[in-house]
């Protein structure tokens, strides 16, 4: 063990050593509520309430957190497929909140999505070799030839026979499907993937070999992940830290290790006693949560999580605890700590 | 689970059952002769990847396969000394959410969204016991809470948009348990809901199976829930039973290949693990099942050649432990010769 723990850490120091791939600063996404008879906007919906975190080259950050609580908003609002309200998104250095137009489409080369749904994410009217090379053709120009060989050897990488390339997107499995989107995020060498839920729509044993592909594929390619999903147990297994969100905000981000053998937050304490251990011997201590996760149209005051929590203190429905270090590498937002 | 023998007899007993699907002409069996026992006051666990045909065998016993598509071709379901199979429409309806009943997956689905949540449940009762429109109101209400809603009173005027996820489950457990059936079918009832709820409603059945004293099966692909919930589990995979054990030898001495591989396959919290093992392939759909031998054999890491000939039998491997592969039949018949 304590070798493991010793390589672990050189490990980790290397990492540290990195640099940084992507910044998030202060995000916010709201989502506005339009009513009344001119459509106007009445509310927001605060999807993402000012959140921070940051991703190093070669590392996977995992977000978990239940339905609701912001983690596909926070993907797509990195990838552009949302406007941000406000804050940053530093992508090497540089502003992406704001771009539009041709700057922005340069930048889409660099960041790529895989999406939950293989069923309904790839052209049911496309050949998957055309759906391989679209975003090929889109920012590279290429001949016919070259083209079709790159996208021959994007399909071997992940799995599928050469004569996918001629089929269409429902001859395929789930799997398989989940495969054919993973070559399309691939075809521009990106350098952060964002997998929104890659793998909750599949079976288990073919989940086990998806998540081993992108294993794979990470070390090969020098790829960076956000890797969001709501089970706990496949976001540890692929990465290296892990953030927690809840109802918009981030509520503790540490090392894969740490957030399952002390969590801090009261949240996450819940979480992880929650997920069933496949193993009768072991008795769960399970902390089992009151009631629903509030509506985000109307998120409680003070910290987000106050109304559920067993440690509440008078403060917590005053003021919102800001996500602080409290121990090296271990961010948590409580005002326990 | 002591030595001692159960004088019970077994509350339901599928006997060689074997439910087809008519594909252009041709059926195709999705559940091909599979044996099992429930007992009184237990949990069973049917656990599978899609397309295993764990929820066919669920719709067969409760006699909800589709009319015209899909139908029991042989076999026997004995409830309580009842043959099911045999039943008409109209007395499987005096069964049918009374004896037994069965919650669902989808709870943003299985509630009627045009009647209200006291309606719904007050329907059970009206169908299968004589009471007045004033006691069917407060039953409900007793019912809501028993399930842990809050504000009943209030909840019964409701209709279930108005509901959250795990909310609506309560109801449709309410609804299930109305009329203390016997025997709960619960296909998937967790696998909509986010964890923290799921462990809300996994509580709640447990809870309730022990005050209402009825058995469970409990129908799930989540090897978790299983090892939280069952006594008993049964391991499918393309429409017959791989394995069938008490649940603790299941996760300490799986034997079928399969079942060691969708243990190997799910990543799990206190270990670590670089790569997880993956099983090659994909689950056979109905038209493409292997017509001789194992059905697991073109997936199977430890195939031999008489797998792809004949089919293993569910047989005694240890004192009730039930495995369906050759692997295990040669070390049976060695015992033999000793």
């Amino acid at each position: 063990m304590s070798t493991m723990d010793l390589k672990n850490e050189s490990f980790n120091l290397e990492k540290n050593e990195k640099e940084t791939l992507l910044e998030i600063k202060n995000l916010k996404t709201y989502y506005p509520v339009k009513g009344g008879f001119f459509q106007r906007t009445i509310g927001n919906v605060k999807a993402v309430d000012d959140i921070s975190f940051s991703i190093k080259k070669g590392e996977t950050l995992g977000l978990v957190g239940e339905s609701g609580c912001g983690k596909s908003t926070t993907g797509r609002t990195i990838i552009r497929l949302l406007k941000a309200t406000a804050g940053e998104i530093l992508f090497e250095g540089k502003d992406i909140s704001k771009l539009s137009g041709k700057s922005l489409q340069a930048i889409r080369q660099d960041i790529q999505m895989v999406f939950q749904d293989p069923y309904a994410s790839l052209n049911p009217i496309q050949m998957v070799g055309d759906i391989v090379a679209e975003p090929i053709k889109n920012f590279k120009s290429i001949g016919k030839k070259e083209l079709k060989t790159e996208v021959m050897d994007l399909l071997q990488k992940v799995g599928l026979p050469e004569d996918a390339y001629y089929k269409y997107a429902h001859e395929f499995s789930g799997g398989q499907r989940q495969r054919i989107g993973i070559a399309r995020a691939l075809a521009l060498r990106p350098k952060l993937i964002i997998a929104d839920e890659p793998v909750s729509a599949l079976d288990v044993s073919v989940q086990s070999q998806v998540l081993n592909l992108l294993k794979e594929l990470q070390k090969e390619f020098d790829l960076t992940f956000l890797f969001i999903a709501h089970d706990l147990s496949v976001v540890k297994h692929m990465s290296d830290r892990i953030g927690v969100m809840y109802l918009g905000s981030m509520v503790e981000i540490s090392g894969r290790k740490s957030l399952y053998d002390e969590p801090l937050h009261p949240y996450t304490k819940a979480l992880v006693s929650a997920i069933p251990m496949p193993d009768p011997r072991r008795k769960a201590n399970r902390i089992v949560l009151k009631g629903d996760v509030p509506s985000p149209l109307n998120p409680p005051t003070g910290c987000p999580f106050h109304p559920r929590c067993a440690v509440a203190m008078d403060e917590c429905s005053k003021t919102k605890p800001i996500l602080k270090e409290v121990k090296p590498g271990h961010q948590v937002a409580c005002h326990l700590y | 689970m002591s030595g001692k023998l159960h004088k019970d007899a077994p509350l339901l007993e599928v006997k060689n059952l074997e439910t087809a699907f008519d594909i252009d002409g041709t059926y195709y069996n999705a559940v091909d002769n599979v044996s099992f026992t429930v007992k009184p006051r237990q949990i069973v666990g049917i656990v599978g990847e899609s397309g295993c045909g764990k929820s066919v065998m669920s719709l067969s016993i409760m006699k909800l396969l589709p009319k015209g598509i899909g139908e029991i071709r042989s076999g026997e379901i004995l409830f309580d000394g009842i043959h099911l199979e045999k039943l008409s429409d109209k007395e499987i309806n005096r069964v049918r959410g009374k004896d037994i009943s069965m919650i669902f997956q989808e709870p943003m689905t299985s509630l009627n969204p045009l009647f209200t949540i006291g309606f719904q449940l007050q329907e059970v009762l009206f169908n299968h016991q004589k009471i007045s429109k004033q006691d069917a109101k407060l039953k409900s209400i007793a019912l809501l809470k028993s399930v842990g809603i809050s504000r009943p009173e209030k909840i019964i005027d409701e209709y279930p948009h108005q509901l959250s996820g795990g909310m609506r489950q309560r109801v449709m457990i309410a609804i299930a348990i109305a009329c203390q059936p016997k025997l709960l079918i619960a296909d998937e009832p967790t696998t909509a809901l986010d964890v923290t709820v799921q462990a809300q409603i996994l509580e709640l059945l447990k809870e309730i199976q022990q005050v209402n004293d009825m058995s469970i099966i409990l129908i799930t692909h989540d090897l978790g829930v299983v090892a939280e919930m069952c006594d008993e589990v049964i391991v499918m995979y393309a429409g017959r039973i791989a394995e069938k054990t008490d649940v603790d030898t299941l996760f300490h001495n799986p034997k079928h290949p399969y079942t060691k591989l969708l243990m190997g396959a799910i990543p799990k919290m206190d270990e670590d693990v670089e790569e997880l093992s993956s099983i090659k392939g994909i689950v056979p759909s109905l038209k493409n099942m292997p017509t001789a031998g194992c059905r697991f054999a073109e997936r199977c890491p430890s195939v031999m050649p008489e797998c792809m000939v004949s089919t293993p039998k569910l047989a005694e491997n240890e004192q009730g432990h039930e495995v369906a592969c050759f692997l295990y039949e040669t070390s049976r018949a060695l015992e033999g010769v000793k």
